[in-house]
């Protein structure tokens, strides 16, 4: 029943860098450096959408199609995407190491996060990136600006 | 506060108060007619001064009521950590807690302190508590000669683990603690605070093999800085704060 001490060794005194590189930590990191990115990253998504110019009346195709004409919204949506997913995602896990306790339920629902979370991400970087602004043969009253030179 | 005065109260006289204990009871061997393991909330009703606590109700009820109620206590002072149970949903010592302070109006619910499985009424196996502290390796560790006299350190040197020497091993804080509950793998909070008492005391030089271990899956990572330690213990250590002092010298590498 009584489980015995730990044996005396000598103890290591300098910094152990193999401990230090352990997923647990960077995964810790991760969530609060993301955390904070994302804050940021939000906030400007939903001011220069949702507030600035006509505020919510300005969303149609036409202001979605001009903001990701652009490189620099592409890499904005891009990176927003894939961190709140990871951030999400790495939430999720925890929650999932809490609450499920059958090792087999665990590992299903961890894979399933895992399968979920890579689909999303890569659904939505092709949207970001093979998007096509002005699409052939639609109403010109209904696309952006840009597509006025082509 | 329900005061039972039938005679005018004397001078320097405690006032006196009725109050009801609502525990709840688990019975491993089926006594009375009972199943074997049934649990069941049962209320008990003492007279009790108004410096009475917790403890000394409890003892009321075992001496004079039911014998059969069974509890953990040893000094009854707030030293030893014995008596750590839920009381009024909240993990205390029943020998720190006044009556008075737990509005004795309605009845007092007692329950065993949450996370460790129920040996009988209020008492726990503190076992998986204790495997956890042990794991941790909390004794001084050097190398080099034992030196002809004590060990020396400066009064802020010490200050730095200072609250953590307070730990009485109550487990009030670790059966509080919600990842505790549900996850069942980690240490918990004790165990951390035990370990940073070792890690930041410039004597010991053990402390990577702590923090390696604390690094593990089941060690500090897995503190989501709920606060419910803190608030639990008490002997008033701020032990989500030694959590994060542990977690800061595992970002940075340094003690």
């Amino acid at each position: 029943m009584m489980a015995q001490a730990p044996d005396l060794t000598a103890p290591k005194r300098p910094v152990s860098h193999s401990t230090l590189g352990r997923a647990q930590r960077w995964s810790w990191i991760f969530q609060r450096v993301s955390g904070v990115v994302l804050i940021v990253l939000i906030f400007t998504h939903l001011f220069i959408n949702l507030w600035s110019g006509d505020g919510i009346n300005q969303i149609d195709f036409a202001f979605v199609a001009g903001k990701l004409a652009s490189p620099f919204w592409q890499w904005f949506d891009f990176l927003m995407l894939t961190l709140a997913m990871i951030h999400g995602a790495n939430g999720m896990r925890m929650v999932i190491d809490d609450y499920a306790r059958k090792p087999a339920w665990r590992a299903t629902l961890q894979w399933a996060l895992r399968i979920a979370t890579v689909v999303i991400v890569v659904l939505g970087t092709l949207v970001l990136f093979t998007f096509d602004p002005c699409p052939a043969d639609a109403d010109p009253s209904l696309l952006p600006s840009i597509c006025e030179d082509i | 506060m329900t005061a039972t005065a039938e005679a005018p109260a004397k001078a320097g006289a405690v006032p006196s108060m009725t109050v009801t204990l609502k525990i709840l009871r688990f019975d491993p061997d089926g006594l009375d007619g009972r199943e074997p393991g049934s649990e069941y909330w049962e209320e008990f009703t003492v007279e009790a001064h108004a410096t009475d606590r917790v403890l000394d109700a409890l003892h009321k009820i075992k001496w004079d009521i039911d014998g059969t109620l069974a509890f953990r206590r040893s000094c009854a002072h707030g030293v030893c950590g014995s008596d750590a149970m839920r009381i009024n949903a909240r993990n205390r010592l029943a020998c720190k807690t006044l009556l008075k302070d737990l509005n004795p109006a309605r009845p007092i619910t007692v329950e065993p302190i949450k996370g460790l499985p129920v040996e009988k009424d209020l008492i726990v196996d503190m076992e998986p508590f204790f495997a956890s502290y042990r794991e941790i390796m909390p004794f001084l560790m050097t190398s080099g000669p034992t030196p002809e006299r004590e060990r020396l350190q400066s009064p802020e040197d010490r200050a730095k683990f200072d609250d953590t020497t307070k730990c009485i091993l109550c487990a009030a804080c670790t059966t509080s603690c919600p990842v505790f509950w549900t996850d069942g793998q980690y240490f918990g909070p004790q165990a951390i605070v035990g370990a940073h008492r070792f890690i930041f005391d410039s004597r010991d030089e053990g402390e990577w093999d702590r923090l390696e271990i604390l690094n593990d899956k089941a060690g500090v990572w897995k503190c989501r800085t709920a606060f419910n330690c803190t608030e639990a213990c008490p002997r008033g250590i701020e032990v989500t704060k030694a959590i994060s002092e542990v977690k800061r010298a595992l970002t940075t590498g340094t003690v």
